[in-house]
């Protein structure tokens, strides 16, 4: 098993990630150049937080045109497990590899803050090890997470179950107050209709150990470790 | 020599234009042995500026205390740096960028963030925090502001604080913590002071000085404009008028992807082997870093112009030399090995051009297409400057009465309402609103960030191996108010109170770095300021064993010809040996019991910087509250005892480090009754309840802001430990009351409740006042 953290110039969550991989879950992970097509026989790929190419023009317009990303979209495809958060997140949209896409946030400020989502869907690589209803305290850091699609699309997300994960408050009671960024039905995170694609704005990264003050993201890295390892089993 | 690349002739007029007075310019004829053309000029009025060669601070500068034993790396350098354990070092200095934030808010906001990040990793040092020390003219219409100030000063915060989210959050730092104060006399020159810390193992610290004759003198990073030009000069070092909205152009503009690209970039090509030396291009461009570090390295440097990457075109040597376009670094490469740090700049998409070489001689020769514009001896011009011994002048003695000061309230009184009045001040008031607009959390170091502890912490990661033992804790302090009333004490509270933030972090104060901001150094007064300010911080910083490791000195402070307060921010740096032994400032459990712990209590060794008066209302009108509940400035700073600060702050390493406490948080500003109401606020479900005995009006024993004191709280079982520690360390230790669940906040004093009121009210006055002012809600 072997993650790979994509490196685009401007990504700033990539060592963070390669740290909750590496060095608390101490799994092998390594990183990958945006310019190169070759994803190193990685089982799961992990696009990171960021500004890549400093979001100019708009978050994750360019980085979804660098080499590295047919691949991704090769490997996604084929069904390879691929996570974006934030900045990952915006690319992976921009890439048509998930549906919707980011405005800016409804306050039009940065916003950086622990946040409650809550588990809405367990049956997907992301979700396995949490139980269905489990609120997660995850950081966010975005200035553009406010997610929104067409009606039609948001629509065909909920009738899939693609939305995973949901803003709401600690005990869970009320999503609209627990919301902030503005985004359409609470969206939090999303998967694709083949549930091995997806995206979340809040950085699971950031809350892996109690010193950082939540160990919550962890569920998400180790439901995709639980998924790699029941992939292989499955093919051995 | 050729000087026809220029047309225009310098004149004794144009020097003066260019900020030169006539000893300086003949000075300058003197060095060259002739007259100097219009680009050497330029060169010299910039090296020579007051932001550049410190002309009027060096003399003073001298007697600051810059040694210790774990000082790797003192002033003079891009930033110091201190020995952290284990083979890493960390580097860290304040800079202001105070001018330009007044002009262009964001973009002097920005490109001050930037600056001191490229001043750390220019040292191999990875950044790994920022903090901003932020002082403006009054938010709210009152007796100094009128409405239209108000708003104004209002529009200038919020520009400066997108303007460090803004390149902080995209660079990929956290932007961890800092302070926020306000006074009328920042109304018109607001203080940008942004301080950053990197680290690196020691053996890869990189400095500014080139060597080896005929290695390549390499230019990277972004291309060069007509930003900025003379920003240092005349932006910088010069008071502002009706007209300095005209300056605009003179500020640079950021770009905090192409610094971030830098940042990766650099500290690649450092580990190639191949870099000999690097200096950021910060005030003064290309000018400084070739005269800088040639002169650093006992060398020469020639450049050709010709081979400068630049953005526009058309632009002359002068403004080439003069530019301060952002996110550019000059380095020095072993000869021969230049391909490999090519290659690593081509990797990251940046330019990176060989401009030159490292010349025997001392010339700082600089050429445009071969044909030499500017011909100038490299020492001389770094170091051999204008060094001014300006005259002093202390000003009239303050005349002041009883009729002046603070009136307290009779005793009985319940306070409730001027407390709430304070909490929602925008001094006192949550700065949340603030820090979320920063990303305070980004590369998983942060264990205390905005508000939890009194100091940022953030743990060190090995740089290879991710490890994680210590973490380091950093705070800013600077009273403007207090140095303004006394100078020589002022500063000393401003050293005291960062290293007792840093303590009440359980960090062991180690280092500091301070940003000097003061009026027009023309002055006598303020050089008198200037001068008292110097004494005070090196008799504080020497008595807590914090040597100032860097930082900068920013004058010319002024508006239409009236000064700022002398106002010095006190960077203090500490260690934590144990990252797991953070202290917040947070309640913790239900029965805990609150401890004040003061330094002072104990007379052993006391001793008064100013004599106390004896008069409490004459030192507390220098207070938060006097000023916004009595509306009145005026007395002294509090008394400062400094081997009773420095008894403090050893006793809460010591208990930090033996884990008995369960909180700590120093009184500041607003006094015990502030403190405690904020451990209620960090806390979740809990509160307080004191019962206070000591004598004295009652506000000063609420809202006095007498220093080595801190308010930590203890589970019962701890206590006899704790106070055991406490006597070890001479530290007085009196219980004032317990933590409690549910709501209900009460304060009595000698039988009767001065302060009876509710967590929720109180926190709501105290959490949503800054937004609520900032939108005129």
């Amino acid at each position: 098993m072997k993650f790979g953290v994509v490196v685009f110039p401007g990504s700033n969550c990539d060592h963070d990630a390669f740290y909750a991989l590496g060095n608390v879950l101490q799994k092998p992970v390594e990183f990958i150049w945006h310019q190169s097509e070759d994803l190193a026989n990685c089982d799961a790929i992990i696009l990171p937080g960021g500004f890549s190419y400093g979001d100019y023009l708009r978050t994750g317009a360019i980085a979804r045109f660098s080499p590295v990303m047919k691949s991704v979209e090769k490997f996604a495809n084929s069904g390879g497990l691929v996570l974006g958060v934030c900045n990952g997140f915006q690319i992976l949209c921009e890439a048509g590899l998930l549906p919707g896409a980011m405005m800016r946030n409804s306050g039009l400020r940065f916003i950086c803050r622990h946040v409650h989502i809550r588990v809405e869907q367990t049956d997907t690589p992301f979700t396995n090890a949490a139980s269905k209803g489990q609120i997660l305290k995850i950081p966010i850091a975005h200035s553009d997470g406010n997610y929104n699609c067409d009606e039609a699309t948001l629509a065909e997300l909920e009738k899939n179950h693609q939305v995973i994960f949901r803003y709401t408050t600690p005990d869970g009671s009320n999503d609209d107050a627990g919301n902030p960024n503005g985004a359409v039905h609470n969206i939090a995170g999303i998967c694709n209709r083949g549930r091995n694609v997806a995206g979340l704005m809040p950085h699971p990264e950031r809350a892996v150990e109690a010193a950082l003050g939540s160990t919550d993201g962890l569920t998400i890295f180790r439901s995709m470790v639980e998924a790699l390892v029941g992939a292989a089993k499955a093919t051995a | 020599m050729a000087t026809a690349a220029t047309e225009i002739k310098v004149t004794p007029e144009i020097a003066a234009e260019h900020g030169l007075t006539a000893e300086e310019y003949a000075r300058v004829k003197k060095i060259l042995g002739r007259d100097p053309n219009i680009t050497e000029l330029g060169i010299f009025s910039v090296m020579w500026s007051e932001h550049c060669s410190y002309k009027s601070s060096k003399v003073h500068l001298k007697r600051l205390p810059t040694r210790g034993k774990l000082v790797v790396q003192g002033p003079g350098e891009n930033a110091g740096v201190v020995d952290i354990g284990d083979g890493l070092v960390a580097a860290f200095k304040i800079e202001s960028h105070n001018h330009p934030s007044y002009v262009e808010p964001f973009q002097g906001a920005t490109t001050g963030v930037g600056g001191i990040l490229r001043d750390i990793f220019s040292m191999g040092a990875r950044p790994i925090a920022v903090l901003d020390s932020l002082r403006f003219g009054e938010i709210t219409a009152g007796k100094n502001t009128s409405e239209e100030e108000a708003a104004k000063n209002r529009r200038i915060l919020d520009g400066v604080i997108r303007g460090i989210a803004n390149y902080g959050n995209c660079f990929g730092v956290p932007t961890v913590g800092g302070e926020v104060c306000f006074e009328p006399c920042y109304s018109q020159n607001p203080l940008v002071n942004a301080l950053a810390l990197g680290i690196a193992r020691k053996e890869e610290i990189f400095l500014a000085k080139a060597k080896g004759i005929g290695n390549p003198v390499i230019y990277v990073g972004a291309k060069t404009g007509r930003d900025g030009i003379h920003g240092a000069s005349l932006l910088a070092s010069a008071e502002f008028t009706e007209e300095s909205q005209q300056k605009r152009p003179n500020v640079q503009v950021g770009d905090p992807f192409v610094e971030k690209l830098l940042l990766e970039a650099c500290l690649e090509a450092m580990q190639t082997g191949a870099v000999v030396a690097i200096q950021d291009m910060g005030a003064a461009g290309l000018t400084c870093s070739t005269t800088e570090m040639a002169s650093r390295g006992g060398t020469g440097i020639e450049i050709d112009l010709a081979r400068v990457p630049q953005r526009e075109t058309g632009m002359t040597p002068y403004e080439i030399m003069l530019s301060e376009s952002q996110e550019r670094m000059l380095l020095v490469a072993e000869n021969g090995r230049e391909h490999e740090v090519l290659a690593v700049f081509k990797k990251w998409g940046l330019d990176a051009m060989v401009v030159g070489q490292v010349t025997d001689g001392g010339l700082m020769r600089v050429k445009d297409h071969g044909k030499t514009v500017a011909d100038i001896p490299a020492h001389p011009l770094a170091e051999e400057g204008p060094v001014y011994n300006r005259p002093l002048a202390a000003p009239a003695p303050r005349v002041e009465s009883e009729k002046d000061w603070f009136t307290f309230a009779p005793e009985g009184a319940n306070l409730t309402q001027n407390f709430v009045k304070l909490l929602s001040s925008p001094a006192i008031a949550s700065k949340r609103w603030i820090t979320e607009q920063y990303d305070t959390s980004v590369r998983t170091n942060t264990l205390a960030g905005p508000g939890a502890s009194d100091a940022a912490v953030v743990r060190i990661k090995d740089p290879k191996t991710g490890v994680v033992k210590r973490a380091l804790a950093l705070a800013t302090d600077g009273n403007g108010r207090w140095c303004q009333l006394n100078p020589r004490v002022g500063p000393m509270h401003a050293v005291a109170e960062a290293a007792r933030n840093v303590a009440a972090s359980g960090a062991r104060p180690i280092a500091a770095t301070n940003c000097l901001n003061f009026g027009s150094p023309e002055k006598p007064e303020v050089m008198w300021q200037f001068s008292q300010v110097i004494d005070g911080v090196g008799e504080a910083c020497t008595a807590l064993g914090t040597p100032i490791t860097g930082g900068n000195v920013s004058f010319y402070n002024e508006t239409l010809g009236k000064s700022i307060y002398p106002t010095p921010v006190i960077g203090v740096l500490g260690i934590l040996d144990d990252a797991s032994r953070v202290l917040k400032i947070a309640f913790r459990e239900e029965g805990d019991i609150i401890l004040l712990l003061d330094g002072v209590a104990s007379t052993v060794g006391a001793r008064y910087i100013v004599p106390s008066s004896g008069n409490s209302a004459r030192e507390f009108s220098s207070s938060e509250y006097s000023k916004t509940v009595g509306g009145i400035v005026a007395g002294e700073p509090p008394a400062i005892d400094l081997s009773a600060e420095k008894r403090l702050i050893d006793c809460l390493v010591a208990l930090a480090a033996e884990g008995s406490l369960q909180s700590a948080h120093d009184i500041s500003d607003g006094g015990l009754a502030v403190t405690l109401a904020e451990s209620c606020f960090a806390a979740n479900g809990l509160s307080a309840t004191a019962k206070l005995e000591e004598t004295g009006p009652v506000e000063a024993v609420l809202f006095g802001e007498r220093g080595a004191r801190a308010v930590v709280s203890v589970n019962p079982t701890q206590l006899a430990c704790v106070l055991d520690t406490a006597r070890q360390y001479q530290v007085a230790a009196h219980e004032v009351g317990k933590v409690i669940r549910g709501d209900a906040f009460r304060i009595q004093y000698k039988g009767s409740a001065v302060i009876d009121s509710s967590i929720p009210a109180l926190h709501d006055a105290w959490a949503h006042s800054l937004e609520r002012t900032i939108f005129g809600k």
